[in-house]
C-alpha cells in the first residue's frame, strides 16, 4: 500500500448553470512532486480552491483524506493550519512591504507585550531567503524584485509556515528560462526535504523532468494517473489524455474561399509594459480576405497582448514591427487610428474593456464609431436607435430594446452587442479575443454563425481561443504561439490537437 | 393613452415589458400599466421630480404661502444663481468620474481679477467679464494638464488649485475688499429687464419672453415627435403630447407671471437659461457628451473604442474652469465687489447639488438638468429655513442630512437593480 499524504475522492464542484469539477479523484504520495495538467478550463484551479478551503467543506460533495485523516477545511486559514499552502498564479505579496513583512504578514512572529520582533522576523526571513537560494536583505521592498524572486519570495513564505504540501499554480507561467530552471531545481531540493509538491503546468517539459505523477484532468474528470518512473509516458502521451474528447458537431459549416491578403504582421515585437522582458518576440502573421485565422496559445503565451498591441498599440511597450492592410503599411498610435485603419478588437474581458456596463444597448453598440452617426459633434439619436435596432435582429440580441442596459443581458447577448460595436467600424479585419468565452453552447453556435456570415462577406476574421476544438471547428488555418514566439502554422485540414498542442508547448531550447 | 407600437416590436419584447399579471397586449395599450411601468423603471429620475415638488409645497405651507411670493421666487433665482452654474460644470466632472474641489476658489480669484481691472484701474465692464473669463480658462487648462496629461487624481489637483487659487485670490486683492462695482458690471447679477413694454403692475416683456420659451419648447418638442416617427420610434399619443406642453407651458407661465408682478426678468435668469439648455444639448447630443459617459461609465471599455481619453478629460476641466469664471462674473457682480473670502465653500454646494440630481459618485451617470434640480432643492430649504427664521446651525444639519439620504436612496436604488439581474 502507498503512503499518500493526500487522497481526494469524487470531488464534485458546481456553479451555477456548470459542473466545474465532477467525480474527481487524486493521490498524491509523501514526498513527491506531483503535477497536475489540463487545458484551460478543464478545473485544475477549482480542485486547487477546493483542497485548500478557499472552497469551504459543504460547498462541493467529496471526501478529502489528508495524513490519514478526512479533513474538513472551512478557509485557506485552516489548511494552512496542517501545512498545505497553496501559491496561485498571481503571486499575493504586497508591493511596498518588505520581503520580510510579507512572509510574516498574517503570521506575525510576537516578541513581548505582543510587539513584533523585527530583529527575530528578519532572522528568521534571511534564513529561509538562504534555504530558497534568494540572495536579498529581508528589508528590501517586495516590489523592487523581478517575478522570479517574488515566487522565491513565496516559497520562502510558505516555508515559514511549516508546509508539508506545497501547491504551486503555474509557478512558471510568467519565469524566463533562468528563473524557470532555478525553481524547478529547488522544487527538487524541497523534495529531498521530504516535502510534497504539487504543481500546476501547461509546460511538459517542466512536467517531465521534475514530476514523479502526473494526474490529467479533462472538462472536469480526472482522466488518469501516469507515473513518469516508468519511463514509457512521453509528452506525446500526456497530450493525448489532455485533449482526448470527441470533437463535438456544434461548429456550422461553411466553405472557405480565401481571397486576398487583407492583414500583414511582420516580425513584430512587444515588450512587457513595467517589467524587462519581450511578451511578444518576432511574430509574422497574415489574414486574408474570407478567411478565419486562429490563434492557439496556453495562458501566458502572449495572444491578447500580441492583438492588443496590434490595435493601436493597447498594450505594452517598445513596440517594433510593421503591419500592412490590405497591402499598405499601416502605423496606428492609438485606438482610434487603428480603427481608422480598419482593425477591430473584440476584447475576451468584456465587462471590463468591451462594454459599458450601466448604458443601454443603442449607446454601447454606437461607442467606437460614433462619428459615423453626427453631423458637426452632434449625434443623430434615431438614426443611432435605428443602427442599432438593426444589429439588435440583425445578431439575435434577446432584449425588450434597444434602451435595454448592458449589465442585465446574459454573457451571450453581451457577446452579441460587443461585435455589434465593432461591426458598425466596418472593419477589414476582426479581431476575436476568446469569443465564446463564458456564454453556452446555444449562444456559441450563433456566434460561430455570425464569423461565417463576416468572412462570407469577405472580411478577415482573427480569432483567438483557449479551446483547440472551437479553433479546429472554425479556422482555415492556426497560428500557434508559445512564449511570444509563433511556434507553427498549421492548415486546419492537417491541424489536430495533439500536433497543435505540442507546438502551444514548444519552447525555446531549454536553456543548459 | 395608447402608444403607437413600432412594428419591429417582437412578441417576446411585448411580454418581457408588461407586469406579469396582464396580458401583453392589455400592457401595451393601456395608460396605467404604461404609466406605472415609466414611473417604477424610471424611479431614480423621478424620484427627484416628485421631491422637488414635495419641498415646494412643504415650504410653502410652512412660511404661509411666502417662500412662492413674487419677491421670493426672484430672490431664489439671484441668490443660488451662480451654485447652479457651478453645478453645470461639476455634473460633467462627476459624470467622467472626478471632482472638482477648487471652484469656490477660482469664483473668487476671477472676481476679485475683475474687480482690479474694473474698480481699481477704471477699466470698462467688459473688460473685467473677458479677464475673468480668461483667467478661468488658463485655470482650467492648468488643471486639465495635470490630470488628463500627467495623471494626477483630479481630487488631488483640484484640492492643491483650492490652496493655490485661494492664495492668488489674496495676492491680487492685496487682503482687503475692493467695492462698489460701476453700474454697468453690478446690472450682470442684480438687474431686471422690465419696463420694455409697459403693463400694469406687471412687466409685459418678461410675461413675453415666457411665452416665447413656451413656444420654443412647443416646436422643439413637435419637431422632436415628427423625427421620431419618421424613424418609426413610439412616441406618446398626441392628446397626451398636447397635455404635456399645456403643463410645462402653465408651470413655466406662473413663473413668469411671479417674476412680472415683481420687479421683472433678471439679467442672470437668461444667463442661467441659456447655459443650461446649451449644456443639456451638449450633454445628451453631442460626440464630446457621449464620451464624457463612456469614460465614466468603464474608462477601459472607452479607450478601447478609441476615445482619446486624454483630450476629452483635458477639456471637461477647461470648461469647468470658464464656468467658474461666469459664476465668479455673477457672483462678485451680485456682492458688488471682491472679497478674499468669497466663494468659500461653492464647491460642495455644487458637488452637493450633482450628487442630490442623480450623479453617480462612481461615473458614468449624472444629467445637467437632475443637477440644477438638486440645486434647487437645496437652495427652496435653504431659503424657506431662512424664511422661518431657521438657525444656520440646524439649516446645515437639514443640508448635510438631505444629501446623506439622497446618496443613500441612489445606492439603494443601484443594490435593488443589481439584485434583480
Amino acid at each position: 500500500m502507498d503512503d499518500h499524504i493526500l487522497e481526494m475522492r469524487g470531488i464534485t464542484k458546481t456553479f451555477p448553470g456548470v459542473k466545474a469539477l465532477e467525480n474527481v479523484n487524486l493521490a498524491v504520495r509523501r514526498g513527491e512532486i506531483h503535477a497536475i495538467c489540463g487545458e484551460n478550463g478543464a478545473g485544475k484551479s477549482t480542485l486547487m480552491k477546493v483542497l485548500s478551503g478557499v472552497y469551504p467543506a459543504g460547498s462541493y460533495d467529496g471526501e478529502i483524506v489528508y495524513d490519514g485523516q478526512p479533513v474538513r477545511f472551512n478557509g485557506i486559514r485552516d489548511s494552512e493550519h496542517v501545512g498545505i499552502v497553496i501559491i496561485h498564479q498571481e503571486l499575493a505579496l504586497v508591493p511596498y512591504l518588505s520581503i520580510a513583512e510579507n512572509m510574516f504578514l498574517g503570521n506575525e512572529r510576537r516578541g513581548r507585550g505582543g510587539l513584533i520582533d523585527w530583529n527575530k522576523a528578519n532572522a528568521e526571513a534571511a534564513r529561509l531567503l538562504a534555504e530558497v537560494g534568494l540572495d536579498e536583505n529581508p528589508v528590501t521592498p517586495v516590489g523592487q524584485l523581478g517575478v522570479g524572486k517574488q515566487q522565491l519570495v513565496e516559497i520562502a513564505k510558505a516555508l515559514s509556515k511549516d508546509v508539508r504540501l506545497l501547491i504551486l499554480d503555474e509557478p512558471t507561467a510568467a519565469l524566463n528560462d533562468n528563473d524557470s530552471a532555478h525553481l524547478l531545481d529547488l522544487m527538487r531540493r524541497l523534495r529531498e526535504r521530504g516535502i510534497t509538491s504539487i504543481m500546476i503546468s501547461h509546460k511538459l517539459g517542466e512536467i517531465t523532468a521534475v514530476s514523479d505523477n502526473v494526474t490529467v484532468i479533462r472538462d472536469g474528470k480526472t482522466v488518469e494517473t501516469l507515473s513518469l518512473h516508468a519511463g514509457e509516458v512521453t509528452q506525446e502521451r500526456i497530450i493525448r489524455g489532455m485533449v482526448g474528447r470527441d470533437l463535438e458537431s456544434y461548429y456550422p459549416e461553411r466553405e472557405s474561399h480565401p481571397g486576398e491578403e487583407v492583414l500583414r504582421v511582420e516580425d513584430w515585437t512587444v515588450w512587457h509594459p513595467t517589467q524587462e522582458r519581450k511578451i511578444v518576440d518576432g511574430a509574422n502573421l497574415t489574414v486574408r480576405a474570407g478567411e478565419v485565422v486562429g490563434i492557439a496559445g496556453l495562458m501566458g503565451a502572449g495572444r491578447t497582448e500580441l492583438a492588443m498591441s496590434v490595435f493601436g498599440r493597447a498594450y505594452g511597450r517598445n513596440i517594433t514591427g510593421r503591419m500592412f492592410v490590405h497591402g499598405k503599411e499601416v502605423r496606428p498610435k492609438n485606438v482610434a487610428e487603428a480603427i481608422d485603419a480598419g482593425i477591430a478588437y473584440a476584447t475576451e474581458d468584456r465587462k471590463h474593456y468591451g462594454l459599458n456596463l450601466i448604458e443601454d444597448i443603442r449607446r454601447n453598440v454606437s461607442a467606437a464609431a460614433l462619428d459615423k452617426l453626427a453631423s458637426r459633434g452632434f449625434v443623430n439619436g434615431n438614426e443611432e436607435i435605428k443602427v442599432a435596432e438593426g444589429y439588435r435582429k440583425s445578431m439575435n440580441v434577446r432584449a425588450p430594446s434597444v434602451a435595454s442596459v448592458v449589465g442585465k443581458l446574459s454573457g451571450g447577448n453581451q457577446q452579441k452587442v460587443v461585435l455589434s460595436k465593432w461591426l458598425y467600424t466596418d472593419p477589414e479585419v476582426l479581431i476575436l479575443d476568446e469569443p465564446t468565452r463564458g456564454i453556452d453552447v446555444g449562444a456559441k453556435y450563433e456566434i460561430y454563425t455570425i464569423i461565417n456570415r463576416l468572412v462570407a462577406s469577405g472580411k478577415a476574421v482573427l480569432v483567438i481561443s483557449s479551446e483547440l476544438p472551437e479553433l479546429l471547428g472554425i479556422c482555415d488555418r492556426i497560428y500557434t504561439l508559445s512564449a511570444g514566439r509563433i511556434t507553427g502554422e498549421v492548415p486546419v485540414g492537417q491541424a489536430t490537437q495533439e500536433n497543435l498542442m505540442e507546438l502551444m508547448t514548444k519552447e525555446k531550447e531549454l536553456a543548459a | 393613452m395608447t402608444r403607437t407600437v413600432p412594428p419591429s416590436s417582437e412578441p417576446e419584447a411585448q411580454t418581457s415589458t408588461g407586469p406579469k399579471d396582464v396580458a401583453p397586449a392589455v400592457a401595451l395599450h393601456t395608460g396605467t400599466s404604461d404609466v406605472r411601468a415609466l414611473l417604477t423603471s424610471n424611479l431614480r429620475q423621478s424620484g427627484i421630480y416628485v421631491a422637488f415638488v414635495v419641498i415646494i409645497g412643504l415650504f410653502a405651507v410652512l412660511t404661509g404661502g411666502t417662500s412662492l411670493s413674487p419677491g421670493n421666487v426672484t430672490n431664489i433665482v439671484l441668490q443660488y444663481s451662480y451654485i447652479l452654474i457651478l453645478a453645470i460644470g461639476m455634473v460633467i466632472v462627476i459624470i467622467a468620474g472626478h471632482i472638482d474641489l477648487s471652484v469656490g476658489s477660482v469664483v473668487a480669484l476671477t472676481g476679485a481679477t475683475s474687480a482690479v481691472l474694473v474698480i481699481q484701474q477704471g477699466m470698462p465692464w467688459w473688460v473685467g467679464v473677458l479677464a475673468a473669463l480668461a483667467v478661468g480658462l488658463a485655470i482650467g487648462a492648468w488643471q486639465g494638464f495635470w490630470v488628463a496629461y500627467v495623471g494626477i487624481p483630479a481630487f488631488i489637483v483640484t484640492l492643491a488649485g483650492m490652496l493655490l487659487f485661494r492664495g492668488l485670490t489674496l495676492q491680487v486683492l492685496d487682503n482687503i475688499s475692493l467695492s462698489p462695482f460701476p453700474q454697468g458690471y453690478s446690472r450682470i447679477a442684480s438687474g431686471f429687464l422690465n419696463g420694455l413694454l409697459g403693463g400694469n403692475g406687471y412687466d409685459a416683456f418678461t410675461l413675453l419672453i415666457g411665452a416665447i420659451a413656451v413656444a420654443g419648447y412647443a416646436v422643439s418638442q413637435y419637431r422632436s415627435r415628427i423625427a421620431r416617427i419618421r424613424y418609426e420610434q413610439p412616441v406618446e399619443s398626441f392628446p397626451l403630447f398636447v397635455l404635456k406642453i399645456v403643463l410645462v407651458g402653465a408651470v413655466v407661465m406662473a413663473f413668469a407671471w411671479q417674476l412680472a408682478t415683481a420687479r421683472g426678468l433678471p439679467i442672470v435668469l437668461i444667463i442661467l437659461a441659456v447655459l443650461i439648455i446649451a449644456y443639456s444639448v451638449i450633454t445628451t447630443r453631442t460626440v464630446f457628451g457621449r464620451q464624457v459617459y463612456a469614460i465614466g461609465g468603464n474608462l477601459a471599455a472607452a479607450t478601447l473604442s478609441g476615445v482619446k481619453v486624454r483630450a476629452v478629460n483635458f477639456w471637461i476641466f477647461v470648461n469647468m474652469g470658464f464656468l467658474a469664471a461666469v459664476a465668479g462674473v455673477v457672483f462678485s457682480s451680485r456682492s458688488n465687489g471682491a472679497q478674499p473670502s468669497a466663494g468659500n465653500m461653492f464647491e460642495l454646494d455644487a458637488i452637493a447639488a450633482a450628487f442630490i440630481g442623480g450623479a453617480a459618485v462612481t461615473g458614468g451617470v449624472g444629467t445637467v438638468v437632475g443637477a440644477m434640480v438638486g440645486g434647487l432643492i437645496m437652495a427652496v430649504m435653504s431659503n424657506g429655513m431662512q424664511l422661518m427664521g431657521v438657525d444656520q446651525s440646524i439649516q446645515s444639519v437639514v443640508k448635510g442630512l438631505v444629501l446623506l439620504l439622497a446618496v443613500a436612496f441612489d445606492v439603494y436604488n443601484k443594490r435593488r437593480a443589481g439584485a434583480s439581474r
